[in-house]
Formats: C-alpha cells, structure tokens, sequence
C-alpha cells in the first residue's frame, strides 16, 4: 500500500486558485521530486499532503500511523530565542541524548550538538534539520526546497546524503526543488508541476518531455548528466511505480 | 495575618505579576508580538470602563476585552490584512473610547491614573487571591504546553508535521496575554504591562542558554524589579508602578552591558 496517496486535489488560498486537480502517490522507499517554476503551488502541495492546509476538493489518504520526517525550507530563529541543538532536537518530544548524537552522526554534524542554533552556517542547519527529521524512524522524509541557500557542490552533497539515507532506512523520500539537475539525478520519479501535474515519470524521460521543456527550456538537460552518479543497487520498487 | 499588612499584600501582588509575566514575555520576545502584547493591554482600559459602568469587577471587565481584542487580532493576522496598522486603529481606539467612556462615569468617582500606572499600595485581599490565581492558571497552561508552544514558535510547519496545530497554541497564548493584562492592571497599569512582559525576558537573554533557563531568570529579574521598586517608591515616595518599572529597565541595562563580559569569562 502507498504511503500518501492524493486524489484531484484542488487547493484554493482565499479567491486564488493554487492547484487544480492534483492525484499522486508516493509508495513505500521511493524518492519522488516535485519540480516546477516559481508559483506553481510546489510548497503547497507539500502542506496539503502533510495536512497542513485543508484541499478544497479531492482527498489526501495517509496510511495509518504514518511517520513523516520534515525539513522545512529555511528555519527562521530569532536572536532572542537561545536554543542549543540538543534541545532543539527534543522538540516537541525528548529524546535521548545517545538517539540525539547518532542522528547528528548520521548527517556528519556530531560536533555540532552543543552549538546554538542561531549560530549554525546554512548547510550545517540543513544537517541539524535534517538529522531531527531522522528522530522518529519516519517512514517518509519530506524536504522542501532543503537546499536554498547551498552553493551546487554542497547541495550535490546534500542530496547524496538523502540518497545514502533511503538505502539505510528504506525510508520515502519527497522533495520539492528548482534545482531541477542536481535533485534530478537523485531521484526514482519526477512530477512536474504547475498548478497541475504537467508530466511525471523517471527523470530521463520528464528532462525530454516536451511539458517540461517548455516551462524551463532546454538548457538544464545538459546539466543532468554532470551530477548523474554511478547507481551500485537498482531501484526497481521506484521505476515500477512510475511506469 | 501577612495580607493585613499593605506592603505584604503588595509584594505579594508585584511577585505575582512578574511570575505570570516572565514566561508569557518570553514568546511575546521570541514571536515579535510586543506590539500586539501592547495593543491588548491598552484595550483593556475599555473593559475597566465597562465593568465599572456594570458594577462589575474591574478584574473581570478587563479579561473580557482583553479577551476579545487578543482574539480579534490573532484571528485575523494571517488573512491579508495588515496586522501592524490593525493592531495600531484597536489599541489606540479602545484606549481613547475607554477613556472618553471613564469620563461619562459621573456617580463613581475614580481615580484614572490608577487604571493607567496601577496602584500597587491599594490592592487588597481579594485582589492578592485574584492575581495569584491568574499568575498559577497562566504559568500552568504554559508550562502544560511548553515543548509545543516551542515548536510552533519555531516554525508552523515544523509543529503541523509533528501533529501540533499552531493555530491552537496561538490561542494559548492569546489567552494567557489576556489574563496576564488582567491581573495586572492593579499592579502597573494599561500602560506598563508591556514593560513587564518585554523588559525582564530581554535583560534575562543575555544569561541564558536554553529557552527554559530565560524564562527562568526573567521570573527571577522580574521579581527582583517589583520588590526594590516597591522598596524604591517607599523611600523616595515616588509612583509605585513606573517605579518596578525603572528598576527593571536599569536591570535590562546593567544585564547588557554586563553580558559580554560573562560570556568572555566563560570562554576563557
């Protein structure tokens, strides 16, 4: 069974329609990028699949007691909030020091555990966020625009953190992204949205569908094949479900 | 008895205050909402208004506009309208009608800048029970909601995905603010409440290390500001509610200028 499955979802904020008639599903393992130009409805449609904003029309189904793990775009501190990445890591539920510290191994920021949060570096946040979403053995990691911020090596390297993490949970993975060449190379399945899903498939086959190049031209093909690395596994569950 | 003795009953008040203000000033720094912390506690004088007219007590009066205009406000930021110019026609508008309402008053006689700078030397019995009451209800309902109100704070989000609806911890703190402006009225008044909430929160950062810590030392900064400004204002018989609220800014001072020499020793 799927983990999130969305049916002709439409979502509205005030008069303006945001998404028309959106049906996806992300099935158990697999990492799914959400592409699409700016004010396409990318971080909506993640808030809606999360619950955080109610779709107008259609149904979201989520299966029973599911685990999600969320990286939001860019974390906001204020200065005036002292909070250091071990307490950070405990909200809203505690946990263990030692759970705390192989979750920040996990992601390569150990050393980080008693640093204030307002003090971390863009990548290093990323890192912190992304080893809190760890936390609760998620089922599906979710990772909106996670990389902002990051220059193309270091979001390279982020995303192949996120790949090396699927193999060792077996978790789901769904970003959002504009990056489209680098995040591209990660994923099993890309949509492509705009309002609707324009085209949606493996990565090779949404970089040459003719929807897709229309909204972002052809000028990021090329670039798929300078981040593309050599797969050591197969990723059978992710194609099929494209296919 | 300690509360047949006016200066007890007080201490008791200003100590009161300052533990129900503490913690609600710290999400009132940490949000940016000191604004909005302003706007309830001047509208407030519109239910003094209100409950005196009534023959109410004035307790109740104030937490219910207070209630209303927190409410009123949290509900509709997020929409678009501009929460800054609505925050600025509620609060000053309640404020001015409360006053023109005070006025038409005729068979009570009041004294008004007790309302506005609080009257710290006249609370009475009943009034120690009433803020102690308020002052438990809020620092319960904080402390209840502490790790989610954290959350929500940081990122809504963030709290949405791990089940907590920040909408709701918004109305937890809208009805926390309401109290707090409540009971303290008596104590510093419309104007000053949001010294209490703002001033000992700020002073506190500069020592603090984690969320709770700062809470923490802005109850004990506050209770510190309300005992020597009542201690003050005995002496050199000055106004008892600007008087906490002076010695708190000078605190805040004294605490900032300190803060970079603590934080160097510590390093060393």
């Amino acid at each position: 069974m799927s983990l999130v499955e969305a049916q002709g979802v439409s979502v509205r904020i005030g008069d303006t329609p945001i998404l028309s008639n959106v049906s996806l599903t992300i099935g158990r393992g697999e990492i799914v990028t959400i592409v699409g130009p700016n004010g396409s409805g990318k971080s909506t449609l993640l808030k809606t699949l999360l619950g955080a904003i109610a779709p107008s029309a259609g149904q979201i189904r989520r299966a029973s007691r599911l685990r999600v793990g969320y990286v939001p775009q860019k974390l906001h501190i204020d200065p005036t909030l002292p909070l250091p990445v071990s307490r950070f890591l405990s909200l809203p539920v505690p946990v263990p020091k030692a759970t705390a510290l192989s979750a920040l191994e996990r992601t390569g920021v150990a050393g980080l555990i008693h640093r204030q949060v307002a003090d971390l570096s863009g990548g290093q946040m990323q890192r912190v966020l992304l080893a809190r979403a760890l936390l609760n053995d998620p089922q599906l990691l979710v990772l909106d625009e996670a990389t902002q911020g990051l220059d193309q090596a270091g979001s390279a390297a982020f995303y192949r953190l996120i790949e090396e993490l699927r193999s060792e949970l077996g978790c789901a993975v769904l970003m959002v992204s504009h990056e489209l060449h680098v995040v591209m190379a990660a994923s099993d399945r890309v949509i492509c949205l705009n309002g609707h899903v324009c085209c949606e498939g493996a990565p090779e086959h949404v970089a040459s569908a003719p929807e897709y190049r229309a909204l972002f031209g052809t000028g990021t093909h090329g670039a798929l094949a300078l981040y593309r690395h050599e797969h050591d596994h197969s990723h059978d569950h992710g194609r099929k479900a494209a296919e | 008895m300690i509360l047949d003795n006016f200066l007890w009953r007080a201490a008791l008040a200003g100590v009161g205050v300052a533990v129900a203000a503490a913690p609600l000033g710290c999400f009132v720094v940490w949000r940016r909402m000191a604004y909005f912390g302003d706007a309830t506690a001047h509208a407030a004088i519109l239910g003094v208004a209100l409950a005196l007219s009534a023959d109410l007590p004035v307790f109740l009066g104030a937490l219910a506009v207070a209630l209303a205009v927190a409410w009123t406000v949290s509900s509709l930021s997020g929409r678009n309208v501009a929460v800054d110019t609505l925050l600025g026609v509620l609060a000053h508008s309640a404020l001015a009608v409360g006053l023109v309402a005070v006025s038409f008053l005729e068979n009570v006689r009041i004294d008004l800048m007790a309302f506005l700078f609080g009257d710290i030397l006249a609370v009475d019995q009943w009034d120690v029970l009433v803020i102690w009451g308020g002052a438990v209800a809020v620092a319960g309902l904080l402390a209840w909601r502490w790790s989610a109100l954290l959350t929500a704070t940081l990122n809504e989000d963030l709290a949405y995905a791990s089940g907590i609806d920040p909408q709701r911890e918004k109305l937890i703190l809208t009805l926390t603010l309401a109290l707090v402006v409540a009971v303290s009225i008596k104590v510093v008044g419309v104007l000053l409440i949001g010294a209490m909430l703002i001033v000992p929160p700020a002073a506190a950062r500069v020592f603090s290390r984690t969320p709770e810590q700062m809470a923490f030392i802005a109850g004990a900064i506050g209770i510190v500001s309300a005992l020597g400004g009542l201690a003050a204002s005995w002496h050199l018989d000055t106004p008892t509610g600007p008087t906490i609220v002076t010695v708190a800014a000078a605190l805040f001072g004294i605490c900032t200028l300190a803060g970079p020499v603590i934080r160097a020793s510590r390093r060393a």
